[in-house]
């Protein structure tokens, strides 16, 4: 009879192995992920390399949906170029266009401001109470290229978060369960 | 091992990069046209030109553009943005950009047109330095691709000066 006692034992350990192993294929996806992210940052030097655009102020350049590229240099600004920029007491940044720079002479600081390219006005009224310019601080990125659509499943998974979870739950379902 | 999944992942993952390389094939076959654009500005009057309540000048002026940027446009552009700035130097600012005008060019028959416009965002200066300046009219244009990456230039003019006195 030992040797039923003995195939349970080995299958137990090797459940154990695949467990694990899976547990950390698992580990591998998330900090690859992870190591990209952290890696493009440090390329661009902007600490959002992409964003999702989520409004339609710059259509039909940008759609809902689209993903942008940004970097972050140390060259002026200049009008014309799309630039992501936070305000005071705004959770999301904003995505438009220069329109106006004024540079100072000696300490080159920079008065920007800024339109959306489908809205009427320029965005004095989207800035925070009393802000007339956006200035560098406030710039976290110029845009440098896009690719469209991909940047949906972003949006659904923002807007519905139970489709986040359910894809969630389920990729890791798979990456657990997996047999290869 | 050739179950449904398998078969589903491994088409997603070839279509995905087929589509990939395309789009990055698409955006680097920008780099073949070398395009030859051409453009006139004239400043046909000076409208108004004040000195605001709280101390900055603004000008209105009325323009005619000339321009043919039909040789930006290729296979992979969306649309062009164009942009009339003014452009000068201060004793306060190194720079100044002021938008005058602008427009998107969605396809390229809309390309090569002259119009008469008067300024369509305001000419405010920093201060009140713009009596007898001279500024150069630059015409910028992005060309916004179908996917990939910007570019952009530019033409400046030169040799514009606004009125000595106020009117």
């Amino acid at each position: 009879m030992g040797w039923v006692g003995e195939s349970v034992a080995s299958v137990k350990s090797m459940q154990i192995r695949r467990t694990l192993s899976q547990f950390i294929s698992l580990g591998m996806i998330v900090s690859s992920a992870l190591i990209i992210w952290k890696g493009l940052i440090c390329i661009t030097g902007s600490e959002s390399p992409v964003v999702v655009v989520l409004s339609e102020s710059m259509e039909p350049g940008f759609q809902r949906g689209d993903i942008l590229f940004l970097r972050m240099s140390k060259d002026p600004i200049r009008a014309g170029e799309i630039v992501v920029f936070n305000i005071q007491g705004r959770d999301i940044p904003i995505v438009h266009r220069v329109i106006e720079v004024h540079e100072r002479q000696v300490t080159g600081e920079v008065d920007v401001l800024t339109k959306g390219d489908n809205n009427p006005g320029d965005d004095r009224m989207l800035y925070a109470y009393g802000q007339r310019w956006v200035k560098r601080q406030h710039i976290m990125g110029r845009a440098v290229g896009f690719l469209p659509y991909v940047g949906w499943m972003t949006i659904i998974m923002t807007e519905k978060p139970i489709v986040k979870y359910i894809l969630v739950g389920a990729l890791g379902l798979l990456v657990i369960t997996s047999k290869d | 091992m050739h179950s449904f999944g398998y078969r589903a992942n491994a088409l997603l993952t070839f279509a995905v990069t087929i589509l990939a390389l395309m789009c990055a094939i698409a955006s680097l076959s920008d780099n073949l046209n070398s395009p030859s654009p051409s453009a006139e500005i004239q400043i046909l009057n000076i409208n108004w030109f004040q000195k605001q309540p709280h101390g900055n000048d603004e000008v209105s002026l009325t323009m005619n553009i000339t321009a043919d940027l039909q040789s930006l446009f290729t296979w992979n552009t969306k649309q062009v943005f164009l942009f009339v700035a003014a452009e000068y130097e201060t004793s306060k600012n190194a720079l100044n950009q002021v938008s005058l005008w602008d427009a998107i060019i969605p396809a390229k028959e809309y390309a090569k047109f002259n119009l008469h416009t008067s300024n369509k965002y305001r000419f405010i200066d920093q201060g009140h330095n713009l009596r007898g300046k001279e500024f150069n009219l630059t015409l910028h244009w992005h060309v916004m691709p179908k996917t990939g990456k910007m570019f952009a230039n530019k033409i400046v003019m030169s040799g514009y000066q606004l009125p000595e006195e106020y009117r």
